[in-house]
């Protein structure tokens, strides 16, 4: 009996700790929609010029506005704070949506879009980093926290039932 | 006191603390560019701004990058709602009429603005020694990583970036960066485009105040 509060004790506090991880883990992903729009330096220029290369039948054609709208939502607005190109309404974001869809349209895959997209901004550009290299430590660390946390809470379990073990043992269902 | 315990807390917090203590010391709006180094993305754009004496072009001009091989090209991107362009209009002006004659061209690009404003501001700080362009779609922009005004790419004669400097330039900071891509470029420029050192002006990337 002991030996399960124990464990009940242990399952519980390893819960708190991956839902203080898990927290903090959604805390640092970037934040969509709610963010603030727009890019204060474009406010005196409210006309958009956009022009390319898009026929009518491609600026209608639900399948390229969808595999746009998939590599947009993953490039960073340059002149927002952790808003996608696809979800900013500035002017810049406007223009590098058009560039994506003019780019996929031309026959680029959305891997090559993004590739250029890099080769001009750096991986910055990228809202969610690539899993490969130092960027593999964003990842890893969540992951590496959860797992130090249970082992913590391991060895203070072990500590905090072995105490009264040896001292004064509780009676039996004395807490149900 | 535990001094193990202790000792054990101090040696978990110490990294976190250093982490912190780092990013304090970095601007998290400036964005390193990967351009300097590399080849310069091309373009041909209009001219809308004619620029004055020596270093005019009739408006309607198309100038096209790769025209300017062999010339040291100072690209300058500018609006007429950038407050910041206001800062260093008179400056890059002044310097541009310094090196008429020599193998640089200054060229200013209008970023997210209508040709008709551009002109207006023009006329409003007194004139433009050089000419501008316009970047319709700022697809230009766009190409060369643009995150705001003013941005300024130094060009070196063989068509690669060499330096990038966001935020208003200085003169001195413009004169030095010309002045030796000059430099690098004359042993190159009369016989074979020979790479030039894209390092040759210093550090490549670099923030100023606005953005």
């Amino acid at each position: 009996m002991t030996r399960l509060r124990e464990a009940a004790r242990a399952m519980g506090g390893l819960a708190v700790v991956v839902m203080l991880t898990a927290g903090a883990s959604r805390a640092q992903a970037p934040a969509l929609p709610a963010a603030p729009q727009g890019a204060p330096q474009d406010s005196g220029a409210l006309r958009v010029q956009v022009q390319g290369s898009l026929t009518d039948v491609q600026k209608n054609d639900p399948a390229l506005e969808a595999a746009t709208k998939e590599v947009a939502s993953q490039l960073r607005c340059p002149v927002c704070q952790g808003v996608s190109i696809q979800d900013s309404p500035s002017e810049l974001a406007q223009q590098m949506r058009t560039a994506v869809k003019e780019q996929l349209a031309a026959g680029k895959s959305g891997e090559q879009v993004k590739d250029y997209f890099i080769s001009k901004y750096g991986e910055w550009i990228l809202l969610e980093p690539k899993a490969a290299g130092f960027n593999m430590l964003v990842y890893a660390l969540p992951a590496l926290l959860v797992l130090g946390g249970g082992v913590m809470l391991v060895f203070l379990v072990k500590k905090w039932t072995a105490a009264p073990a040896g001292s004064a043992a509780p009676t039996a269902g004395d807490d149900d | 006191m535990n001094w193990k315990r202790a000792s054990i807390a101090a040696a978990t917090a110490a990294p976190v603390i250093a982490l912190f203590a780092w990013g304090l010391t970095r601007d998290p709006n400036s964005i390193p560019s990967p351009l300097p180094g590399r080849e310069a993305p091309t373009f041909a754009l209009a001219v809308f701004a004619p620029g004055q004496g020596d270093l005019a072009r009739p408006v309607g001009d198309t100038v096209r990058l790769d025209a300017l091989r062999g010339k040291v090209v100072v690209l300058n991107f500018w609006a007429s709602w950038c407050l910041a362009c206001r800062d260093e209009h008179e400056v890059l002006s002044e310097v541009a009429r310094g090196y008429a004659g020599k193998p640089v061209q200054f060229l200013g690009v209008l970023y997210n603005d209508v040709p008709d404003k551009g002109t207006a501001w023009i006329a409003e700080m007194g004139g433009q020694s050089y000419p501008s362009v316009d970047d319709p779609g700022a697809r230009v922009a766009i190409d060369y990583g643009l995150y705001g005004v003013p941005e300024t790419f130094f060009l070196d004669a063989s068509g690669r970036v060499a330096y990038k400097y966001t935020g208003p330039v200085t003169a001195g900071i413009v004169r030095l960066k010309v002045d030796s891509l000059m430099a690098a470029a004359q042993p190159a420029t009369p016989t074979a485009p020979a790479a030039a050192p894209a390092e040759a002006a210093g550090p490549a990337n670099k923030t100023g105040s606005d953005k």
